[in-house]
């Protein structure tokens, strides 16, 4: 079925991933590598599971009620759902970017300064103003902000809040950076700009992207896999994906036969 | 004239518009019905509220002026039955009275009889002579000199004097007779009756006689009571709907004490007041009539409150807050300190307020601890018996004196001025520190 995942330099790694939501299953045997270095993204059509899969990736989904994981999914080869693991941790590593923008009601410099705050990551002030300036540098943000720093980051567009979420994932130096359906809540400008903001962290992070744009998808990602109805359909090269599919679900989808 | 013929010849077979049009009146109608049902329920609301408001302030506005009669005092040692001590202690305890009762027959030489006598030294009340004492402590010198002093009068002239009482001679049922009325008209011709602000209403204690009966005693009393109930139902309260909203598991367990709690804030408050007498007075010990227990038994009543006000204003923080610090990897404690509560905060603060209102107003409870009884000093510390504002209400209502009648008024005008300041406050904090996402 997924022929193309046995890469050695998997990053995150799942093997036979099924999750349930109470009585309801909505993962169901997934194998899926992700490599370091590479835009991977997740397409499928509502309710196929890609976000589920995502969520599984920071253990998001441990805040849901009833929520229960099986099988194996590994992050440099440790087992993400070991008892012993620290969510804490865990989180610091794969950071995450949300459907809608989500910046915290305080200013911009303390949305970026938070995560490195509570992980102790500045020893001083001038240690943590340098990690915000990076931060929103990264992000691409810091010259349409820089003067506004103590300004409320909710008063920001929704493009740039987006971005300003970019910023402060990446303060905390995650390793992957899960993002799901970043570009939802955004217009075709705001868009580009997260788009182009991917292509350039892509050579940092590893990153995972749930999109609903195939378009999207097409244009950011080196690596697409294919979800439907909580099975993983096809897993391949973008390129691949796209021009020549494997599977006639996935043709179906991606030429817009359903979705 | 032949169209509308056909039209109603064709009203079988109506299009769909035509039988919408013919219900869009009727849809019309109900709508003026319900705009003006709801129109006249918030003036039939409005209205007795006015008419509460206007009996109240129409009764006890002028319980805050009180009547005061001038007398030329002779303050001498003989009459204070002080000699020659001029110590601060002789002082205290000369007889002031006697030194008043003296003037006032000076004033009324044609008071002979000892029932006349008795009328004279009526019409002063019997606390004037706390002014004597006041003025003869800051300054010594006095004694033996005739002053001008502004006395107290007792409360049936008052009562007269402000209108509530017949000053017509000869009727039935006059508090005051009538050489005594024929007495006060001669003072009024003199110029020696006035009406003053009613500081003794605002710095004393209660009292049997009405002139002198003050509610600080209580206002002091509803201060202690109502911070040790804001210092024990708020941390616990807020605790409580922290841990029920953001950390325990949603079971049956939890399902049934969210039950419990909607179910405690529709007890009667009495029952809370029974509660507080087995528990913290037979039980505990605690002093009866203290505004510690009063507060205790009040934070009980709060407690439903703020958890249930708390809970919907923890609820109200959007879930992308929380998946947003999560996700940087923030405990659940710190994502519920650093972001959840502070945005929670405006929400559970007046919700707090509102229960502290509703406890300002609580009166059964306490009556079942004890706090109904009569006292006269102000209370100095929350374990100190104390009367607290609605009881204060509550005791002066069944007092028969017609003074107490305004009094009454005026303790419920103090009591709903201090509710609308907290109201008030409740609205400007959530006006203040209300944020939109």
């Amino acid at each position: 079925m997924n022929t193309a995942n046995t890469n050695g330099t998997a990053k995150v790694r799942s093997r036979g991933l099924e999750v349930f939501y109470g009585e309801k299953q909505a993962l169901f045997g997934v194998d899926l590598d992700i490599r370091s270095g590479e835009v991977t993204a997740l397409i499928g059509p509502s309710g196929c599971g890609k976000s589920t899969f995502l969520r599984c990736i920071n253990r998001m989904n441990d805040l849901v009620d009833g929520a229960k994981v099986n099988g194996s999914l590994t992050l440099d080869g440790d087992d993400i759902y070991h008892r012993e693991v620290d969510v804490v941790q865990l989180r610091a590593k794969v950071g995450m970017v949300f459907q809608k923008p989500n910046p915290f009601p305080k200013s911009i410099y303390d949305n970026v300064a938070y995560g490195p705050r509570i992980h102790g990551m500045a020893a001083d002030q001038a240690e943590l103003d340098e990690i915000v300036m990076t931060s929103l540098e990264k992000a691409g943000l810091l010259g349409e902000v820089k003067d506004r720093l103590q300004e409320s980051g909710t008063g920001l567009s929704g493009g740039q809040q987006q971005r300003l979420c970019i910023a402060r994932a990446i303060a905390v130096e995650p390793e992957v950076i899960l993002m799901d359906e970043p570009c939802s809540a955004l217009d075709p400008i705001a868009t580009a700009k997260v788009e182009e903001l991917i292509d350039e962290l892509r050579d940092n992070y590893t990153i995972v992207i749930v999109t609903h744009s195939m378009q999207q998808a097409a244009r950011v990602s080196q690596r697409t896999a294919f979800f439907h109805l909580g099975k993983l359909i096809e897993m391949g090269d973008t390129e691949q994906i796209f021009t020549n599919p494997q599977q006639p679900l996935t043709q179906g989808y991606i030429t817009g036969r359903f979705g | 004239m032949t169209e509308s013929t056909q039209l109603i010849r064709s009203s079988d077979t109506r299009t769909a518009a035509q039988i919408a049009a013919s219900h869009l009146k009727r849809r019309h109608a109900a709508e003026r019905r319900f705009k003006a049902i709801g129109l006249s329920a918030v003036v039939v609301a409005m209205t007795f509220l006015g008419l509460l408001l206007f009996t109240i302030l129409g009764n006890g506005l002028s319980a805050f002026t009180q009547t005061y009669v001038k007398l030329d005092v002779t303050l001498s040692p003989e009459l204070l039955g002080i000699g020659e001590q001029r110590t601060a202690e002789a002082l205290a305890t000369a007889d002031y009275g006697g030194v008043i009762k003296d003037a006032m027959y000076k004033r009324f030489p044609a008071a002979q009889s000892r029932a006349e006598k008795r009328e004279v030294a009526g019409l002063i009340s019997s606390g004037a002579d706390m002014a004597l004492r006041k003025a003869l402590a800051a300054n010594p010198e006095l004694i033996g000199t005739t002053q001008t002093f502004w006395l107290v009068a007792d409360d049936t002239v008052d009562m007269a004097i402000k209108g509530y009482t017949s000053r017509q001679t000869g009727q039935e049922g006059n508090r005051l007779s009538d050489k005594q009325l024929g007495w006060l008209a001669e003072l009024e011709a003199d110029g020696g009756v006035t009406r003053r602000f009613n500081s003794i209403l605002f710095s004393s204690g209660d009292s049997r006689e009405p002139e002198l009966a003050g509610l600080w005693g209580s206002v002091v009393g509803s201060v202690f009571s109502l911070l040790i109930t804001l210092a024990v139902s708020f941390p616990l309260g807020v605790a409580t709907a922290i841990y029920l909203e953001e950390f325990a598991p949603k079971n049956k367990w939890t399902d049934l004490i969210e039950v419990n709690i909607n179910n405690l804030a529709a007890v009667p408050s009495v029952v809370f007041g029974l509660l507080g007498l087995a528990v913290f007075l037979n039980f505990l010990g605690m002093p009866r009539s203290a505004p510690l227990v009063g507060g205790l038994v009040l934070a009980l009543i709060c407690l439903p409150t703020i958890i249930i006000a708390g809970r919907a204003a923890l609820k109200a923080v959007p879930p992308s807050i929380r998946e947003a610090a999560a996700g940087l990897g923030a405990s659940k404690l710190q994502v519920v300190t650093d972001h959840v509560l502070p945005l929670a905060m405006p929400g559970i603060l007046t919700g707090t307020i509102l229960g502290m209102a509703h406890a300002l107003g609580e009166t059964a409870p306490l009556l079942m601890i004890g706090m109904v009884a009569f006292i006269v000093d102000i209370p100095a510390s929350p374990l100190d018996p104390s009367a607290v504002l609605p009881v204060q209400v509550y005791l002066w209502a069944d007092s028969p004196e017609r003074a107490f009648v305004e009094r009454t008024s005026a303790a419920i005008i103090v009591l709903l001025i201090f509710l609308a300041a907290m109201n008030l406050g409740a609205i400007l904090l959530r006006k203040k520190f209300e944020r939109r996402w």
